[in-house]
């Protein structure tokens, strides 16, 4: 009973947060629906007895990629609305949830008959954390190492990216002095 | 609750993304629709995990969401860069070639 209460109670925040994000014209909006929706799916991993991966979703999404969003929205004029020319093209939609369907029938076919036998079996008595441990560093680790190398990496390319031309402080500078400096930009711009 | 609610729900976030990303202009809004869309995928890859009880789509979500958080570091720094050069974010005005 609890179960059923919680999976709608949190189906139907989540979709509505998400639709928010999806529909709305402030990026701010969009922003902060979003942060809320992660947090709602998290709901779901907790329901599901994936207690580290719940925990994981809150750290990571709601904490370091919202986190980073807000960040990189100061360097863009957020508070104004969203302008966009959106002419919402029907048969667009209709191709490509069709494509989409095509393709899970394609990658479905061939296994939806078969029985599908456990490679990794959970085992109750060690719970969820240590389970997930257990796997992860044993039949899993090569994948584990590639996605660090992964993140180095993309944490250099994203301060190689953004860092650029951010050696100027502006707070160290006069008014007179920020002025030249955003003129000079300008022309270099155009 | 069986599994088939939990893919329901997962679907239907990955639609709504989906709209997003094929209806929105503005690149940031576009990154959050791809965000939404691997948590709906992320939802679903637990829910067969439970059902189951099998830890490989736990797995894989781990591996979604380090994929997730490496795209939004070098997407956003991209972002800035194209901010700087173009002053938008608008894929129409990333248009150079007239066609």
């Amino acid at each position: 009973m609890f179960e059923i209460v919680a999976f709608y109670l949190f189906a139907i925040l989540t979709v509505f947060m998400f639709g928010i994000t999806v529909f709305t014209n402030n990026a701010l909006y969009a922003l902060s629906s979003l942060a809320a929706g992660m947090i709602f799916i998290s709901a779901f991993f907790f329901l599901l007895n994936a207690d580290f991966l719940g925990i994981v979703q809150i750290v990571v999404y709601t904490g370091a990629v919202i986190a980073l969003y807000a960040f990189g929205m100061m360097f863009f004029d957020s508070m104004s609305e969203v302008k966009e020319k959106i002419q919402n093209p029907r048969l667009v939609f209709l191709f490509s949830g069709l494509a989409a369907l095509i393709t899970v029938v394609a990658f479905l076919s061939p296994i939806i008959s078969t029985n599908i036998i456990s490679d990794y079996a959970v085992h109750p008595e060690y719970g969820n954390t240590q389970d997930v441990g257990v796997i992860l560093f044993t039949k899993f680790l090569v994948p584990f190492e590639v996605a660090a190398v992964m993140l180095l990496v993309a944490m250099i390319g994203g301060i190689i990216l953004a860092g650029k031309k951010m050696d100027v402080s502006y707070s160290e500078l006069s008014e007179d002095e920020i002025d030249a400096l955003e003129s000079s930009n300008e022309k270099d711009s155009k | 609750m069986s599994l088939n609610e939990y893919l329901i729900l997962s679907s239907l976030l990955f639609c709504l993304g989906l709209v997003g990303v094929i209806r929105r202009k503005n690149l940031l809004m576009l990154f959050f629709s791809t965000e939404i869309m691997l948590n709906a995928v992320n939802i679903g890859l637990a829910a067969v995990s439970h059902f189951h009880q099998d830890l490989t789509g736990q797995m894989f979500a781990f591996f979604i969401i380090a994929i997730a958080a490496s795209e939004v570091a070098v997407g956003l720094g991209l972002l800035i860069l194209l901010y700087k050069r173009k002053n938008s974010i608008n894929l129409d005005t990333l248009q150079n070639m007239e066609g």
